[in-house]
């Protein structure tokens, strides 16, 4: 029953009994907890705490001491606003793209051809099968495919969509390409799992009181895919904010894609600035997790969470 | 699209209609008129078309072949947003992410009716469920959500309702109810009613008229009470009530009636209740139209067809009625109702009885049971 797909819209759930057994549960819960404190909240911690160090009065190169320098914050905040505002940008329009096509693709492979299992076991198979190559690969792959010299870029060049001294690598809708590409499975098998549980009865039912294909999508197919296309966004548009290989030089970027994630990596592996690359991170952290809270309240599937 | 907003049922009518899917055929050729207002009920076994009927109408298939029409308009190649007609799901295929009240005023949304929540608010009341119009669907039970479902359905005054064994998810009691609400609903708002069941007991309680189906093809259409009298093929005999079969060759005749001999045993039917006149044909008689005799047979006469003598094998307690087993050397096993009013014509396994019956009470079928025609080619 496509009902499941809302069980989270539920309030039955809630009502177990909660507080029987509180003592077990806890025990229970312990290997979790001791696992999430070693591997979450510790490194947690440190960064930080050292995202708030200042440069060693002792002077040595990359030392840091403790301190509370809050003014760390504002420091990357000035100096980095053009990459953090970019890393949102592109991971919204490559979480965008990514929906435009799974959506359809995940229909099809979900609902339309349910009659033939065979074909969507097939589908589903190449939807995942990315996977069993590395992405750094895939991701110099299409490098070499869009090069400059490449015959994609000269056809290009000579249909006159670029010009003879516009190339594709290093430049944005490049970055944004291989982030949509590299993410669409992550969107398209949470799609594919809701709409595999789609009713198909709920849309002849739509169709038997007078609602065309389109508010059919509209008013039936989309609310109750809802859950598969938050989960799906989320998943896809967490990691490409953070992500750093796309838009790296060595790959698809170039000097004017980097994004946040290129900026911590060169802070901390090349100018072993740890308080700057701590500082961004724990950034970059909040603003997802602000941006994740005030989308999924306004989507209203809390507890999808 | 169908704009008009009417409260009055529409004709029905079904020409030539054959649908085929891949590896077999669901309707071999089916012509069917419904008139306007009345409860209509396609009753079958699963499998023998009557769904495939009914998405027919509803338009979710398409005919291979033949035209749906609804008051007297074509409608085979519309879609099924632009039929005047609703349809209440098997499944109930209530909206889950939305509340009753937004499920009922849905089809109404779509029309554009003005006022569409007060509306759906007097068709939930016409249902006794309007104190439930903000929850959700799936925290109402089986039975109230059928209700909703059908509130939904009838609040767009649709010509023609489609019931698609709506029923058949509820629990006896709670199924009866709804039986007799629906029926009072279809009297309250006169729209045509084409509902499909396989319950016989549901068909002939609510229908006006019952067309009792059989692999893609209509057996025989009539009123319950006809039906039930007067079965015309071994199928409707069987599927509709029980029967007592008898196969034998037509012996003698004259302007009223015709007699079979069967083992020896004559037995008679009034000729315009039988579907054949001669050669070999089966005669048939309702187990609770039938008596027993102890001890002795009958004093034999021209109204009454007298079997046996035979014993009897088996004894069911049913509470109204108890039903008995009678086996009678060279015919066969018969079924004999009796009702349970004190004292039981017969209360012992193996006592020696006559069974007969009036002669008024038999009908003659225009086909024969497949065990006799298999036996009948074997003596070919």
């Amino acid at each position: 029953m496509a009902f499941a797909a809302f069980g989270s819209a539920t309030p039955a759930k809630t009502s177990g009994p909660v507080k029987s057994g509180g003592r077990v549960a806890l025990f229970l819960l312990l290997p979790g907890l001791a696992y999430l404190a070693a591997f979450f909240l510790t490194p947690l911690i440190s960064l930080i705490v050292t995202s708030l160090q200042v440069p060693s009065v002792s002077g040595g190169y990359g030392t840091y001491d403790y301190a509370l320098a809050i003014g760390n914050y504002w420091d990357v905040i000035a100096s980095y606003y053009p990459q953090i505002l970019r890393s949102f940008g592109f991971a919204l329009v490559a979480t965008v793209f990514a929906l435009l096509i799974s959506y359809p693709l995940a229909y099809f492979i979900g609902v339309t051809a349910r009659r033939w299992p065979l074909l969507q076991g097939l589908m589903l198979t190449l939807v995942i099968a990315p996977f069993f190559i590395s992405f750094l690969l895939r991701t110099f792959a299409w490098k070499q495919l869009f090069s400059n010299e490449s015959w994609i870029v000269t056809t290009l060049q000579s249909l006159h969509v670029l010009s003879p001294d516009q190339y594709l690598v290093g430049t944005p809708f490049m970055v944004i390409f291989g982030l949509t590409y590299n993410f669409i499975p992550f969107m398209t098998l949470p799609l594919y799992t809701s709409l595999e549980r789609l009713d198909i009865r709920l849309l002849e039912a739509g169709a038997d009181l007078y609602a065309t294909p389109a508010k059919i999508f509209r008013k039936i197919t989309l609310p109750i895919t809802m859950p598969g296309i938050i989960s799906g966004t989320l998943l896809t548009f967490i990691p490409i904010a953070g992500d750093y290989v796309n838009a790296s030089g060595d790959f698809l970027g170039g000097t004017g894609t980097a994004m946040i994630g290129n900026v911590v990596e060169s802070k901390y592996l090349v100018q072993n600035n740890y308080p700057a690359a701590s500082a961004l991170s724990v950034l970059l952290m909040g603003a997802i997790l602000l941006l994740v809270t005030f989308y999924v309240r306004r989507s209203g599937t809390e507890d999808l969470l | 699209m169908a704009t008009e907003f009417v409260a009055r049922g529409a004709d029905l009518e079904l020409v030539g209609i054959r649908k085929e899917f891949p590896g077999f055929t669901a309707i071999e050729n089916l012509d069917l008129k419904i008139p306007a207002g009345e409860f209509f009920a396609l009753l079958g076994p699963s499998g023998c078309g009557k769904t495939t009927t009914l998405r027919l109408v509803a338009g979710l298939e398409q005919p291979t072949a033949g035209r749906i029409l609804i008051g007297g308009k074509d409608v085979t190649d519309m879609k099924p947003h632009q039929r005047p007609v609703n349809t209440v799901f098997q499944s109930y295929a209530l909206f889950p992410h939305m509340n009753v009240l937004e499920n009922v005023a849905f089809g109404l949304r779509q029309r554009k009716i003005e006022e569409p929540l007060a509306k759906a608010q007097d068709a939930l009341k016409l249902v006794e469920l309007e104190h439930l119009a903000l929850r959700r669907p799936q925290q109402l039970s089986g039975g109230q959500q059928q209700r909703v479902a059908l509130a939904r359905a009838l609040v767009n005054r649709p010509s023609l309702l489609l019931l698609d064994e709506p029923l058949g998810a509820l629990d006896l009691k709670l199924r009866r109810q709804m039986q007799i609400e629906l029926k009072a609903i279809q009297m309250e708002v006169g729209l045509t009613f084409l509902h499909v069941t396989h319950d016989q007991e549901e068909a002939m309680d609510m229908a006006d008229t019952v067309a009792v189906m059989n692999k893609g093809r209509i057996e025989q259409m009539g009123a319950p009470e006809k039906l039930y009298d007067r079965p015309k093929t071994v199928f409707v005999s069987k599927f509709l009530g029980q029967s007592n079969l008898f196969v034998g060759e037509v012996t003698e005749q004259n302007a009223t009636s015709l007699s079979i001999n069967v083992s020896g045993s004559k037995l008679t039917v009034p000729k315009e209740r039988a579907e054949r006149h001669e050669g070999r044909i089966a005669l048939g008689v309702r187990p609770e139209k039938a008596n027993f005799h102890e001890d002795e047979a009958p004093a034999s006469s021209a109204g009454l067809n007298i079997i046996g003598p035979g014993e009897i094998i088996d004894i069911r307690f049913t509470g109204v009625s108890n039903q008995y087993l009678i086996d009678i050397p060279n015919l066969g096993q018969v079924t004999v109702f009796a009702q349970n009013i004190g004292k039981s014509p017969v209360t012992e396994l193996g006592a020696k009885v006559w069974v007969s019956w009036k002669v008024e009470h038999s009908f003659g079928l225009s086909d024969l049971p497949i065990d006799s025609v298999t036996e009948s080619i074997a003596v070919l």
